[in-house]
């Protein structure tokens, strides 16, 4: 068995965690502050901060949401013995080929309220998910939720089956066991799955246009709105965040080729 | 291409024109984008997979960057480098005679870079995946290097070199966002999920129940064929 | 006096046949024979990681396999601790996280990292108790390991191959442990090995293995019985 040899040096999560958040903060930092050098295109932050900050708040939320229903079904894929496993990932991972107006297409079909389905998830929720910030997220999560389902399934059947079984011969309940030895084994590619994840998320455009409904203020997202500022002047902002953007997914991206290895 | 099957046949079959007609266009020129992106994405993904230079991984991620960028944003960037000033465009005018956006083959362009990364990435997945003993045996046998590619590494790795086509092929047949502008919506560029968008936008619910199903059907299916061509995980 | 273990088990994997009966009533029980004759496919059984195609296993007079009546306890509820050739310590825990996470009979995490420690103590390990296995000799991690398989109370403590993946001196320093640790513990053992220096220093009772059946028993005889001196040797050099 190979183990991976680590110094005293070696970061542990929180520290890494940190660092990463730092180098984020760093780069907007930077990036706004050249923006601002580069002939005051920050000028424009009125406009830009309102797509900017929902399409934040969104891809965290879409984020989260894909995050625990992939490791999840990861988890249920990777370990359960039925048959059409494969079938389930199928369908799960169709929203990667699938053209996102498809998948807003059957969104609405669900969640508007003029449907049956989607009226009966109103009253019972008391809460409509189409035309506002609930329905990007929706369709955010669901264009993110095969990159997490997938590499969490092959995370999780690549941890060692025989550090399971020790856990076991150690008094450890299979709950337990999957908590606290098989899913921090698998932190790394679930990890990956999750940076891809949002990556997709953050660049979500057909399936939010059609439930959220590109509403300015409230459902404009920011890959919505670079489109409608292609002729105005603050696009040169848009751009810049969207280049921060593609860097921190960039990032994960990379992170997700040396996981693989 | 629409020109290909006479309609008379179409109405014998049951397929109406506003079917036909963005679904000719999604496969012609998902079609033409796919076969750019086997040859150019397994060529490279060898590369990437077999080459020891320095920035193997930093050009990998580069060229997925369109998974990580809305696809307006390469519609978006296409549009000005292809329709502005600038040496693209100049360029296309010398070799088209005229710039690409608003056209069919700005729509090929446009699914070319959306899909390459998944072409790519499956490709060196599974050449890299290959067990170096057979190449060893095979430079020992005294196959030279170029034989020993084409003889060897490729047909065991032709799996996952199929795959990835596949997945291309349904991301160019999937692609609205960079299509859609590129294209605007010109009757003649437009392509299945375009017109799906255009149904629902003007309400023609009959229509768009049609081209969704059409559409989740074709996705179905390309992925069904994927996983059974067994695990190649780029992600 | 309740066997510690009643082994009648029948299993057959591909063309390999295992077919033994035998119980373990104290002391240290060591499965000797070459190797794929089946002895740690008999340990796998013992441990409830495989079940076996026809048979009964009691652990301490409680039946945990019974083939017949259908009746199998899962592994974590078999009071049972085990040993692996490769250690096999979580990697993302410390050493002494990784014996605190076997300790059943306390509750509290303060109460189950002191017992966690006075293990470590016990096997020589304090030194390294908060580095991870990584950074661990082979050596440093079976004792670990060996406080990991006992730290939990067991009534059965099952050893497989423990010192075969390390070197000749290192092997001579452990199983001076091994015996010393277990004995002055007073938890039954059932070890497995090829080596039959090592069965003849660490067994009380020798049963030969081969082809997967058993060829023999044989009790070993020991003048003294004696229990090593409290405390471990401690580790003085890189092992």
């Amino acid at each position: 068995m190979k183990w991976e040899h680590k110094t005293g040096r070696d970061l542990d999560n929180k520290q890494k965690a940190a660092a990463v958040s730092v180098v984020v903060l760093l780069g907007f930092g930077l990036g706004f502050g050249a923006a601002h050098l580069l002939e005051g295109y920050i000028a424009y932050w009125d406009i830009v901060s309102g797509p900017f900050l929902l399409s934040l708040r969104v891809t965290l939320a879409a984020g989260a949401i894909a995050g625990t229903t992939g490791v999840a079904s990861g988890y249920v894929l990777a370990k359960g013995r039925f048959p059409g496993r494969d079938v389930l990932e199928t369908i799960g991972s169709l929203p990667i080929i699938l053209p996102p107006t498809v998948v807003g297409y059957y969104l609405l079909e669900v969640l508007s309220p003029g449907t049956r389905a989607g009226g009966f998830l109103t009253r019972v929720t008391g809460h409509v998910f189409v035309y506002n910030a609930s329905g990007c997220v929706i369709a955010a999560a669901v264009a993110a939720y095969p990159f997490c389902l997938r590499a969490a399934r092959t995370a999780i059947e690549g941890v060692d089956p025989l550090l399971e079984q020790a856990a076991r011969t150690m008094g450890l309940p299979n709950w337990r066991v999957a908590l606290q030895v098989t899913l921090p084994l698998a932190r790394r590619g679930i990890a990956a799955g999750l940076t891809i994840g949002c990556a997709r998320a953050l660049g979500e455009y057909g399936a939010t246009l059609m439930v959220g409904g590109d509403i300015n203020g409230k459902t404009r997202t920011l890959s919505l709105a670079v489109l409608d500022s292609f002729t105005t002047p603050e696009r040169d902002t848009m751009l810049l965040i969207l280049v921060l953007m593609a860097v921190i997914a960039m990032t994960g991206i990379g992170l997700l080729g040396r996981s693989r290895a | 291409m629409t020109g290909l099957v006479p309609h008379s046949w179409l109405n014998w079959l049951g397929i109406p024109p506003w079917v036909w007609d963005p679904l000719s266009v999604s496969l012609h020129a998902a079609f033409e984008a796919t076969i750019v992106v086997a040859i150019v994405g397994s060529a490279l993904g060898f590369l990437l997979a077999k080459g020891r230079f320095l920035g193997r991984d930093a050009i990998e991620t580069v060229l997925s960057l369109p998974m990580a960028f809305p696809p307006t944003v390469v519609g978006w960037y296409l549009l000005t480098q292809m329709g502005g000033p600038g040496p693209i465009r100049n360029a296309e005018v010398r070799l088209f005679g005229h710039p690409l956006t608003f056209t069919f083959n700005g729509i090929v362009i446009a699914q070319i870079i959306e899909s390459f990364p998944y072409c790519l990435r499956f490709s060196r997945t599974a050449i890299a995946g290959v067990d170096p003993r057979f190449e060893q045996a095979a430079r020992a046998m005294g196959l030279s290097r170029w034989r020993t590619a084409l003889l060897v590494t490729l047909p065991l790795a032709r799996r996952g070199l199929v795959a990835g086509v596949a997945m291309a092929f349904g991301r160019a047949l999937g692609d609205f966002g960079a299509t859609m502008i590129v294209a605007g919506s010109v009757p003649m560029a437009t392509t299945m999920p375009i017109a799906l968008y255009n149904a629902v936008f003007y309400g023609s619910h009959e229509q768009a129940m049609v081209l969704a199903l059409v559409q989740l059907a074709v996705a179905f299916a390309i992925l069904l064929g994927v996983s059974r061509l067994g695990k190649v995980r780029p992600w | 006096m309740t066997p510690a273990l009643e082994l009648a088990v029948a299993r057959r994997i591909g063309e390999f046949d295992l077919d033994v009966a035998f119980t373990v009533e104290s002391g240290i029980s060591v499965l000797f024979g070459p190797s794929g004759a089946g002895k740690s496919l008999t340990l796998a059984l013992i441990a409830g990681l495989m079940r076996p195609d026809a048979g009964t296993i009691a652990i301490n007079g409680q039946v945990v396999t019974d083939c017949a009546r259908r009746t199998y306890v899962t592994t974590q509820k078999r009071r049972i601790g085990m040993v692996f050739q490769d250690g096999l310590l979580l990697p993302h825990r410390s050493a002494l996280d990784n014996v605190a996470l076997a300790v059943r009979q306390a509750s509290g995490r303060q109460a189950r990292r002191a017992i966690a420690r006075s293990w470590l103590e016990r096997v020589g390990a304090e030194r390294f108790a908060d580095r991870r296995p990584g950074s661990l000799s082979g050596g440093q991690r079976q004792r670990v390991a060996l406080a990991r398989g006992l730290a939990g109370e067991p009534a059965l403590v099952l050893l497989d191959e423990p010192l075969s993946a390390l070197g000749s001196d290192v092997r001579q320093e452990l199983r001076k442990l091994i015996r010393g640790v277990i004995m002055s513990s007073g938890v039954p053992a059932v070890l497995v090995t090829h080596d039959a220096a090592e069965a003849e220093e660490l067994g009380d009772v020798i049963i030969a293995y081969d082809h997967g059946r058993v060829t023999g028993t044989r009790l070993v005889e020991r003048p003294e019985c004696p229990e090593r001196p409290q405390g471990a040797p401690e580790s003085t050099g890189p092992v």
